[in-house]
């Protein structure tokens, strides 16, 4: 074990583990993150709360997740190189292991664009790749990224994203494979809706051995409505939303749409069992966060490995 | 005025690794003035180069390497000395190493590191931009520059927004890594992507570095 992380545990004990991302609030309402956290305790062996996810101003990742640890699951901090330089990135680095936080998700960010303060500057000191490098060598090296050394070194389980949905679609394999050899421990796949475009992007992923060196967990997450799929359709840059998906929630009546959802979320997930090299899901409801207890024991992930 | 410094003899050492063959290319504008690719450290270059041990096909000087229509016609005339070799070494600015890799089908080197455009950057029509960053990266991505060219400025390939070989930024705008990935696929480099590249040094450059030091 690298960690305390529970996280890393289920994970190191050949579990099928389940993660669930919590989306923080506009405000300072802490209220909002123990309602969500309470709802997946038990559920889940850790959840992830975003970092200022599509750029948007929200309660700041460590600082939610830190709520949400008074109920007993371990926390996963989004860090985006969009908001902060190397020095702002390894402060944080340091606080968040301080703090007993066990689990960190590297990522590059949405850009600013999107949010509502596109006038903000875009930091991008460093990429994901080099911020996962830089986590692993504080770990593991006792160093800072200057190279000077560190007394008391963060012990974070490191974690990346990955998209397999994006282009170049061979490239993505290989961007993988780069988030594995700066340091990933575990990975977070976007949200997957085409399941023989994943199961194609597994294929390349075992071909080259990649799922013996990281723990891939594949994002999926339940849809509310037909304009929701629609939207993510059209909308989100590398999301995938098959045909197939939004006809089969418009072959219910409306008021049965939400529950048709789950039951299409519960089925990928059940397929995803099947492929190869998927150590687990991250169930990604964000602001739909009571189904996440439905959805993981429809899918007979319930109870949850207890230590 | 753009102003050039060439990068350490080591370091363009580094990048002709496994080549045994150069072409070169200078340009007697800018790079002239500031003595980092006009005739003489050009012909200085080739005899450090073979005195290393490497074979140098031939130079060519472009009277302003930025200018593309002009590059085209001159380097036409070296066609069969740029085919023998396994690269390009170009000593200019930024913007003359990217017009080189347009319009030449093989690896493009950058000998040089673009500390100041001057004020300039907005003056060129094509896609070919140079932000000063003051340490070229165009070595690790074929010519194509993600400083300049990737809304977040990655160094480590394409973020996970990119779709249908557009930015996830604005739909009008190429991913530049998508088109990095691309070239060098198309010229057999793809290994240049999977190296990791590290953390930049922006403390060389005119952007985020100090102000005025440069001039
Ligand atoms: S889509 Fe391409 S150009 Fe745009 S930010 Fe991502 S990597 Fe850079």
């Amino acid at each position: 074990m690298k960690t305390r992380s529970n996280l890393e545990r289920v994970l190191e004990g050949g579990n099928f583990a389940v993660t669930a991302e919590i989306g923080p609030p506009q405000s300072a309402d802490p209220e909002v993150i123990r309602k969500k956290a309470k709802v997946l305790s038990g559920y889940v062996d850790a959840f992830n709360v975003t970092d200022g996810q599509t750029a948007v101003v929200r309660m700041a990742s460590w600082a939610a997740c830190l709520i949400g640890k008074e109920y007993g699951i371990d926390p996963i901090v989004q860090m985006t190189c969009r908001d902060r330089n190397r020095i702002a990135l390894q402060m944080d680095i340091l606080g968040i292991a301080a703090l007993g936080i066990n689990n960190v998700l590297c990522l590059t960010g949405d850009h600013q664009k999107f949010g509502n303060h596109p006038q903000a500057k875009g930091v991008y000191d460093v990429d994901s790749v080099q911020l996962i490098k830089i986590v692993k060598d504080m770990r593991d090296e006792r160093k800072f990224q200057n190279g000077e050394p560190i007394s008391y070194e963060p012990r974070l389980f490191i974690g990346a994203a990955e998209n397999p949905f994006a282009d170049p679609f061979e490239f993505r394999v290989l961007r993988l494979k780069k988030k594995i050899e700066a340091g990933a421990d575990f990975i977070q796949t976007q949200i997957v809706y085409n399941v023989e475009k994943f199961k194609e992007w597994m294929g390349r992923i075992r071909d080259l051995g990649l799922h013996e060196r990281v723990k891939i967990l594949a994002g999926v997450a339940p849809i509310k409505s037909v304009g929701a799929a629609k939207y993510m359709k059209t909308k989100i840059p590398g999301m995938d939303v098959p045909d197939e998906i939004i006809t089969r929630l418009q072959g219910v009546p409306k008021d049965q749409v939400p529950k048709e959802g789950i039951r299409i979320c519960v089925d990928i997930i059940n397929q995803l069992k099947e492929i190869k090299g998927v150590s687990g899901v991250h169930i990604m409801a964000i602001e739909w966060e009571e189904t996440v207890p439905e959805i993981v024991q429809a899918a007979g992930l319930y109870p949850r490995p207890k230590f | 005025m753009l102003i050039s410094k060439q990068k350490p003899f080591e370091e363009i050492m580094g990048y002709l690794n496994g080549e045994s063959k150069v072409f070169l290319v200078g340009c007697r504008g800018c790079a002239e003035g500031w003595e980092s690719g006009g005739e003489k450290e050009i012909i200085e270059m080739k005899r450090r180069l073979e005195e290393s041990g490497k074979i140098v096909t031939g130079y060519a000087l472009v009277d302003m390497l930025c200018d593309k229509a002009l590059a085209a016609l001159k380097l036409k005339n070296y066609k069969k000395k740029i085919d023998e070799a396994d690269s390009i070494l170009v000593f200019t600015d930024g913007a003359g190493v990217q017009v080189v890799s347009e319009l030449v089908k093989k690896m493009v080197h950058p000998g040089c590191n673009t500390v100041s455009s001057g004020g300039g950057h907005a003056e060129w029509k094509g896609a070919e931009r140079c932000m000063e960053c003051g340490n070229c990266v165009l070595e690790y991505t074929g010519g194509l520059c993600p400083i300049s060219r990737c809304s977040k400025h990655l160094l480590n390939g394409p973020c996970g927004g990119s779709q249908g070989k557009k930015c996830e930024v604005d739909p009008e705008i190429p991913c530049v890594w998508h088109l990095i990935y691309e070239r060098l696929k198309e010229l057999g480099r793809l290994e240049k992507m999977e190296k990791i590249v590290p953390p930049k040094d922006w403390s060389v450059s005119l952007v985020a570095g100090p102000p005025v030091k440069r001039f």
